[in-house]
């Protein structure tokens, strides 16, 4: 084995256990490529002591036959969760250096089954966004270089304003980057609208945001607690399956957590999907989908079909009104969740002439327009007078969503496939700077399963014209996640796995 | 409620009579060992930031988790208001900056309280009474405590108070006087203690109440209120509604009309202002927790709650009155505190009730209150004035004698039956002795014996007389009978 990086997470943990490798080797070859990557900026925070003296742990355990599920696989953490004495900033000015006293449930359900910390994600500020350029920390980089662009001409955008260079998706763009790009063997992300999906899809690689409740939210930093839930972004089914059981479980702390017997979903994973009925819902097909998309919803179909599944139309009528009902629910949540950054106790304090002068400096600062802009919106749809006009109108359509899965799931429908995306990954600098409706659209076909609380899971299917991934979506049945690895499976194994090009970045 | 208006409780204008009306928020401190949304302690004193949970501070993914403890206490004090419980009720956001509340929010119930209408019977002094309609009562958090006055140039955060529990209980706009405020809060404050729900322990702001004042004509409909906030203590509610209804009155008289605004009570100057008007009132923007689920119980949690209730004091009181044969205003006084109830009881049982009543009453009460103490710090015990009491039912004591020994037991201690036996403070009911005594006065005042002959309302004098001779010890009725004799009374 010449590059450790190139393993697998099933891989490197079998490795491990039958101790061809060491954790310590293991974790050296990430902290090398980190190292090497740092032009993608992935990684707002490495923690390569903590990193070695985690794995020197796991080395230990693996030695005494005490391996946890995890023990001594790599990974990057998205700055979302709260980490113990290491700085956690949801990439916000307004956070600065807020170094948390707690860890989160999620993270430290990872370092009880054996997993080694090697740093801090890069994602959009406080998870708002769809391309990850909102960051404080600035955009990062998709491994994935452009169609067609030169050596030179990557190099100097690299160390230049990175226009036009790809975006890796957001929020999670860090996650999805830094498993894309082989900087760890997987990474934690979380979804409120389409945050681990999305980036998967524009990185080939593969996310699952589970049921609503699956997770604890325990410990990371809130968007929109109705809708945000913790999952990881991997290279494999089998990879993201495995993380997902520990990172999964009921939490005391989190009253929207449920109370549920975890699965090994690894055992699902390979499993026939032989007269499963899987749905294609007719209002996914929207105007102006390109025919390259189309082309691929259709193969995964024939995969399925070839694989034993009943392949059903169905009708979700509510799906147009998502989208809107979203860009309603999720900003009134975060004005309100956002609403204690506000420099008295924590983060950043730009001082005022009185206490509302403080609070109005401290967080003109602090949040970045995005923010800013969904501050705003969501304030506007609470106050007094609209409430009842905008927020409980949201609420009713997002009832109406959750009937409409419920209606299909009724009849026997065991999981549903769509498009992950619209398109492919874009450029940095090319979308959304005249009108943020325009990014707001790359989540169309993602944030109905947030609505509704459902389990989704994006997986590359295969390559656009120009040569970059192009995502398939599945949805499931409350807490069913075991059937979309199955199915998942049986797509990846179909279309196979697909790597960015050599590391023009290094 | 009170349909007819008591022109008792009309204020006088230069125009013509007024009636106030109020309504009042009573916002109650829940006795809890831990907050409403965090296992912080709710021990009042503590060092500054000393009781402050993660939670509390609104560290960045802290989440609520409800105290159940505190959801029995709000159905506890439901069920002592004769109020409908809701089996769901909502958490909701109310949205607002301020130093002091860490989140940005509070934690309320708005649309979907858990307690609905109930009703509290109140006692005015006149020994009338009134029903309260109670609106709703919800839980809440409370904030933290701003310090202004630790600092030149800054103002420092308390957070210890941050998210301990409250329930805001919500009354209807039935009452009518500032003496039907203040036995309202104190009603309530009542019914809580007994349920031991809110120690109602006002200078640690366990009890505070926001009064809605407006008045109008008698029988005109309600004119526009006025909120004053916060005020904490019983006598201040009532000096508010005086004075926000002479403001009133006097703008109206004036031919000016009220603002609809939230005012402050300041007792030194002993005026109402203004704090911020209607147009300068926050929007709070609230909508449901997305942090919690809706709050769901069964009928049974209920009734198993309701099954371990207290007698409330309404109940006590007509139990005293049936039982010990008391007055209603007896049964008042003594069932306002379950303490004193209780005490009461222990000197009762077995005995004289109305004797006993008047013992505790009259005697026990009196000489605590002189000496700032109450009932859980009374020197005298139940058993020791039960005692006292028997003394004097077997004619051991008089009831002079008694007053002595209750004041040696008062500030001395002992047993009541050891200090009269050692101290000879035995009634003299032997008649030879006594009769010695009233010879020797009547042989003393020779002219004023001959008065009473004629003058039956002179034996007093001669009782008296005779009492002193005694030392107190000689047994009244007896010297009556043998000066009655003596004098050729009969």
């Amino acid at each position: 084995m010449t590059d450790l990086t190139q393993l697998t997470l099933a891989e490197a943990r079998d490795a491990l256990r039958s101790k061809t490798i060491s954790a310590s080797e293991l974790t050296k070859a990430h902290l090398a490529a980190m190292e090497q990557a740092r032009a993608l900026n992935a990684y707002v925070l490495e923690t390569p002591d903590q990193a070695l003296a985690m794995a020197a742990k796991s080395d230990e355990k693996l030695a005494k036959g005490e391996a946890g599920p995890l023990e001594g696989i790599p990974l990057g953490i998205k700055d979302l969760y709260a980490t113990q004495g290491v700085r956690t900033t949801a990439c916000s000015n307004i956070l600065g250096d807020f170094t948390p006293q707690y860890e989160s449930t999620v993270t430290s359900q990872l370092w009880r089954d054996g997993a080694v910390m090697l740093g801090k994600l890069n994602n959009d500020e406080f998870a708002m966004g769809s391309s990850n350029e909102s960051s404080s920390f600035g955009p990062v980089v998709s491994p994935w270089a452009p169609p067609n662009w030169s050596q030179d001409k990557l190099d100097a955008a690299l160390k230049g304003d990175k226009k036009g260079l790809l975006v890796p998706g957001g929020s999670s763009g860090g996650s999805s980057a830094a498993v894309a790009a082989h900087l760890c063997l997987g990474a934690t992300a979380t979804d409120t609208g389409g945050s681990i999906r999305q980036p998967a899809a524009f990185t080939g690689t593969v996310g699952i945001k589970p049921t609503y409740g699956r997770c604890s939210r325990w410990g990371i930093v809130a968007f929109a607690s109705s809708l945000d839930q913790a999952g990881p972004i991997a290279r494999t089914v089998r990879d993201s399956a495995i993380m997902l059981r520990s990172m999964a479980g009921h939490d005391a702390k989190d009253t929207t957590s449920v109370d549920r017997a975890v699965p090994d979903y690894e055992a699902a994973v390979g499993r026939s999907i032989k007269g499963m009925k899987i749905g294609i819902p007719k209002e996914y097909r929207v105007e102006g989908l390109s025919e390259e998309i189309d082309q691929l919803w259709l193969k995964g179909v024939q995969w399925l079909r070839d694989a034993g599944a009943e392949i059903v139309d169905v009708s979700l009528p509510h799906t147009k009104y998502a989208l809107p009902a979203y860009y309603i629910v999720a900003p009134a949540e975060a004005s309100s969740n956002l609403a204690r950054y506000d420099g008295v106790r924590y983060g950043l304090r730009v001082p005022g002439k009185d206490i509302a002068d403080m609070y109005e400096k401290t967080r003109a600062a602090g949040f970045g327009s995005e923010v800013r802009r969904r501050i705003m919106i969501g304030t506007y749809v609470l106050s007094a007078g609209y409430y009842d006009a905008y927020y409980v109108r949201a609420q009713k359509i997002r009832t109406l969503i959750r009937q409409d899965f419920e209606n299909v799931y009724h009849a026997g429908v065991d999981a549903i496939l769509t498009p992950a995306t619209p398109s492919p990954a874009f450029g940095i600098g090319e979308m959304g700077a005249s009108d943020p409706v325009e990014m707001y659209l790359n989540d169309i076909f993602t944030v109905t399963v947030n609505m509704a609380g459902l389990p989704g899971l994006a997986l590359p299917a295969g390559l656009s014209s120009g040569g970059l991934p192009l995502g398939l979506q599945l949805i499931g049945r409350p807490f069913d996640e075991e059937a979309l690895f199955s199915i998942a499976e049986v797509i990846e194994q179909a279309a196979g796995h697909f790597k960015p090009q050599q590391a023009w970045w290094a | 409620m009170n349909a007819t208006v008591d022109p008792k409780k009309l204020i006088k204008g230069a125009t013509g009579d007024w009636e106030v009306v109020i309504g009042m928020e009573i916002h109650a401190q829940v006795t809890s060992k831990s907050k409403l949304f965090s296992g912080a302690s709710t021990d009042f004193g503590g060092d500054q930031n000393s009781h402050v949970s993660l939670v509390d501070a609104a560290m960045p993914g802290m989440l609520p988790v409800i105290n159940e403890e505190c959801v029995r206490q709000a159905v506890r004090t439901g069920l002592g208001l004769e109020a409908e419980i809701h089996l769901r009720s909502v958490f909701d956001r109310k949205n607002y900056f301020y130093p002091d509340l860490p989140q940005g929010y509070q934690i309320s119930q708005y649309k979907y309280p858990i307690v609905g209408e109930g009703k509290v019977i109140v006692d005015l002094v006149d020994g009338s009474q009134i029903t309260v309609g109670i609106e709703r009562l919800h839980l809440e958090q409370d904030a933290g405590k701003s310090l202004h006055d630790q600092h030149p140039t800054m103002s420092y955060v308390d957070l210890n108070r941050s998210g301990v529990a409250l329930m805001e209980i919500v009354s209807k706009p039935d009452l009518r006087s500032a003496d039907e405020a203040r036995a309202y809060v104190t009603k309530l404050r009542t019914i809580m203690r007994y349920l031991g729900t809110c120690d109602g322990n006002m200078d640690e702001g366990s009890l505070r109440a926001d009064v809605n004042v407006s008045v109008r004509r008698p029988g005109d409909p309600l004119g526009t209120r006025c909120e004053i906030k916060n005020v904490n203590s019983i006598r201040f509610i009532g000096q508010a509604v005086e004075t926000e209804a002479r403001r009133q009155i006097a703008i109206i008289e004036d031919g000016g009309t009220i603002d609809q605004e939230t005012r402050l009570f300041d007792p030194a100057k002993g005026e109402t202002r203004s704090m911020r008007s209607k147009e300068e009132a926050h929007d709070y923007r609230y909508f449901p927790d997305p942090d919690l689920l809706p709050l769901e119980f069964d009928q049974a949690f209920v009734d198993e709650l309701k099954s371990h209730l207290p007698e409330l004091p309404d109940a006590k009181k007509a139990r005293f009155m049936a039982d010990y044969g008391l007055p209603a205003y007896d049964a008042g006084v003594l069932v306002a505190e379950r303490v004193q109830a209780d005490y009461y009881e222990s000197v009762a049982k077995g005995r004289d009730g109305k004797t006993a009543a008047n013992w505790v009453i009259n005697e026990l009460f009196g000489r605590l209150n002189k000496e700032g103490k109450d009932v859980t710090t009374s020197p005298v015990s139940a058993d020791q004035l039960g005692a006292i009491v028997d003394l004097i039912s077997n004619g051991t004591i008089s009831g002079k004698m008694a007053k002595d020994l209750f004041e040696i037991v008062f500030t001395e201690g002992g047993d009541p039956l050891q200090i009269v036996e050692q101290r000879g403070m035995k009634q003299v009911t032997d008649t030879g002795a006594i009769e010695a005594s009233v010879d020797a006065v009547l042989a003393a005042n020779p002219d004023k014996a001959e008065q009473a002959k004629t003058k039956p309302g002179m034996l007093g004098w001669f009782v008296g007389q005779v009492m002193k001779e005694t030392g107190g010890k000689a047994n009244p009725q007896t010297v009556s009978d043998l000066l009655k004799a003596k004098i050729g009374l009969e």
